[in-house]
C-alpha cells in the first residue's frame, strides 16, 4: 500500500470537478449564516458529521467490495434532494474518468459499464481506493476530509475570507475527520453480514432545502 | 467536564415503562376492519367513525412521556387492501423523567399490497433534558401507498432542546427508498449550526408514496421564501414518492408549510 496514494485521492488538485461545488455553502453565504470563520466552522462541523459521515460510509463500504449497486441504492435512499443526487452523480462521472486513468482496473470499467448515468461520487471514490491499494478507512479518511474541504475553499472564494483562517478552520476539525472516518470504517466492516441498512444515514434539512433552492437560483458562482 | 449526572443528585433507580401497542387492519371485501387494536402503557388506541372507506384509529397520550428509560413501540400492520388513518389527539412530549437513561419510541409500520395508511401523528416535543431515540420503519409492498407526516420541536418556547435522534427508514418491495437519520440537541457537533437546523425550532417532513406517481415529471417546489424564518421544498425521491422538507419557528408555520406540501403532493 503507498501512502502516497491517498494524498494523490484526497488532493484538491485531483481532476475530479470538486472545485465547481460549495458543498453548499454559497446558499448558507447568501442567507448570511456563514460570514466568518466561526460561523464557517460551525457550517463545516454540521456538514462532517452529517453528510460526511453518509459520505464516508459509503466510500468505505464501497472499498471493501460491496456490491456498488446496492450502494447506489443506498446513496439514493440517503439523498433526498434531487439536485444534491444530480451532483453526486455528476461528480462520480468526473471522478470515475480521473481514477480510470490514474489506477486502471476491472471494477472501475465495470462501474462505468453499469451505471452509465454515473455512480454516485461516494461508490466511485470507494472503488478507486481499491484500485489504488487502499483501505477502506483510507477512503472514509479522503470523504470525510471533502466535506469539510469543499465548503471551506468555496468559502474563501464567496467571502473573501483570508486562506489562513480557511485553513485553521480545516486543521481545527482534523481529530472530528478521524473520528468520523473510524465511525464510517467501523459501520462498512458490519455490511456483509447486517446489510447496508446499517451504514449510517446521517441527515440535514437545511442541507437538503438549500440544495434545491440554490439550484433554482438564475445566477450562482457554484453549481452546487 | 462535568456531567448532567454529576451536577444533580442521585436519583432513585426507577426502570422505565415498557409498552408495545398494536393495530392491524384487514379488508373483508367491501371494508376496511380492524381485527386488532391493542393499547398499551401510554398508547390509548381509539376506533374513530370511519371516513368513507378509510378507516381511523386515534391514538391519545394516556400518561405523560415518554420519560428517560421508557421503551415504547407502536406497530401498525395494514394488510391488503385496506385503507386506514392513524392520528393522535396530543402532542408527544419527551420529558426527562427519573433517569438520564435515553427513552426509545419505536414506530413500526407494515403497509400490504393496495393497501393504503396515513400515519399523521402530531408533533414530538424534545424538552429540555430529555432524551429520546425515535425510530420509524415503514416496510411497503410494491403497490402500497402511504401519507406519513413526521414533526419534531425542538423546545418548548424559550426552552432549550433535548437529546432526540430520529432515524426514518422506508423500505418498499424490500428495497431503500429513504433513509434518514437526524440528530438534534447536545451532545451533537453543530446540530444548531447553519449546515444542521440552524436556529429553527421546528422541523418536519411529510412523505408520499405512491406507486402512480412519476417523479420525473415531478419538479421541485419551494415552500414558504427562504428569507423568512419557515421554509423547504418538496421534492420527488429516486423511487414512486414526494418528500416535503421543512425547517420553521414554530410548530404552527411548519403545519402551515406541510398542509401546503400535502396539498401540491395530491394536487398532480
Amino acid at each position: 500500500m503507498s501512502r502516497t496514494a491517498l494524498l494523490v485521492l484526497a488532493d484538491g488538485r485531483f481532476p475530479a470537478g470538486g472545485h465547481a461545488h460549495s458543498g453548499g455553502v454559497e446558499a448558507a453565504v447568501a442567507a448570511q449564516a456563514v460570514r466568518d470563520p466561526v460561523t464557517l466552522d460551525s457550517f463545516c462541523r454540521g456538514r462532517l458529521h452529517t453528510a460526511g459521515l453518509t459520505a464516508a460510509s459509503l466510500a468505505a463500504a464501497a472499498t471493501t467490495g460491496c456490491d456498488p449497486l446496492v450502494l447506489d441504492e443506498a446513496a439514493d435512499a440517503r439523498t433526498p434532494a434531487p439536485a444534491l443526487r444530480a451532483t453526486s452523480r455528476k461528480l462520480g462521472r468526473q471522478m470515475l474518468r480521473a481514477a480510470r486513468a490514474a489506477w486502471p482496473c476491472p471494477a472501475l470499467d465495470r462501474l462505468a459499464r453499469d451505471l452509465p448515468g454515473g455512480a454516485h461520487q461516494p461508490v466511485v471514490l470507494g472503488i478507486a481506493a481499491h484500485a489504488a491499494g487502499l483501505t477502506a478507512l483510507d477512503a472514509a479518511h479522503a470523504a470525510a476530509f471533502d466535506s469539510v474541504t469543499t465548503p471551506a475553499t468555496a468559502a474563501v472564494r464567496l467571502l473573501g475570507l483570508d486562506p489562513f483562517d480557511a485553513t485553521a478552520v480545516i486543521a481545527r476539525l482534523c481529530d472530528d475527520i478521524d473520528a468520523v472516518a473510524c465511525q464510517a470504517a467501523d459501520a462498512a466492516a458490519r455490511v456483509a453480514d447486517e446489510g447496508v441498512g446499517v451504514l449510517p444515514a446521517a441527515s440535514s434539512p437545511l442541507l437538503d432545502i438549500t440544495a434545491e433552492q440554490h439550484a433554482a437560483w438564475p445566477m450562482r458562482l457554484f453549481a452546487s | 467536564m462535568s456531567t448532567l449526572a454529576e451536577d444533580r443528585p442521585p436519583l432513585p433507580d426507577t426502570s422505565g415503562v415498557v409498552a408495545t401497542a398494536r393495530v392491524r387492519a384487514g379488508h373483508n371485501g367491501r371494508a376496511t376492519t380492524l381485527p386488532l387494536l391493542s393499547s398499551d402503557g401510554p398508547f390509548q388506541l381509539q376506533k374513530l367513525r370511519p371516513r368513507g372507506d378509510l378507516a381511523r384509529v386515534d391514538v391519545i397520550g394516556a400518561m405523560s412521556g415518554p420519560l428517560g428509560g421508557d421503551q415504547l413501540a407502536l406497530h401498525a400492520d395494514v394488510g391488503p387492501q385496506a385503507r386506514l388513518e392513524i392520528t393522535a389527539a396530543t402532542s408527544t412530549i419527551a420529558l426527562r423523567g427519573p433517569s438520564d437513561d435515553a427513552a426509545t419510541y419505536d414506530i413500526r409500520l407494515t403497509i400490504g399490497d393496495d393497501a393504503a395508511l396515513h400515519w399523521l401523528p402530531q408533533p414530538l416535543i424534545s424538552t429540555a433534558g430529555s432524551n429520546l431515540r425515535q425510530t420509524c420503519a415503514v416496510d411497503l409492498a410494491p403497490t402500497a401507498r402511504l401519507v406519513l407526516r413526521d414533526e419534531q420541536v425542538l423546545g418548548r418556547t424559550g426552552e432549550t432542546c433535548g437529546h432526540l435522534t430520529s432515524h426514518l427508514t422506508v423500505l418498499r418491495a424490500g428495497r431503500p427508498l429513504l433513509d434518514q437519520h437526524t440528530s438534534y440537541g447536545h451532545p451533537h457537533p453543530a446540530w444548531n449550526g447553519p449546515a444542521v437546523v440552524g436556529s429553527h425550532r421546528a422541523c418536519g417532513q411529510l412523505l408520499v408514496v405512491d406507486p402512480s406517481l412519476t417523479p420525473a415529471a415531478r419538479p421541485t417546489v419551494l415552500l414558504g421564501n427562504p428569507d423568512t424564518p419557515a421554509h423547504g421544498v418538496l421534492v420527488p425521491l429516486g423511487g414512486p414518492a414526494l418528500l416535503a422538507t421543512v425547517v420553521a419557528d414554530t410548530a404552527t408555520r411548519l403545519r402551515r408549510l406541510l398542509d401546503q406540501a400535502l396539498h401540491r403532493a395530491l394536487t398532480p
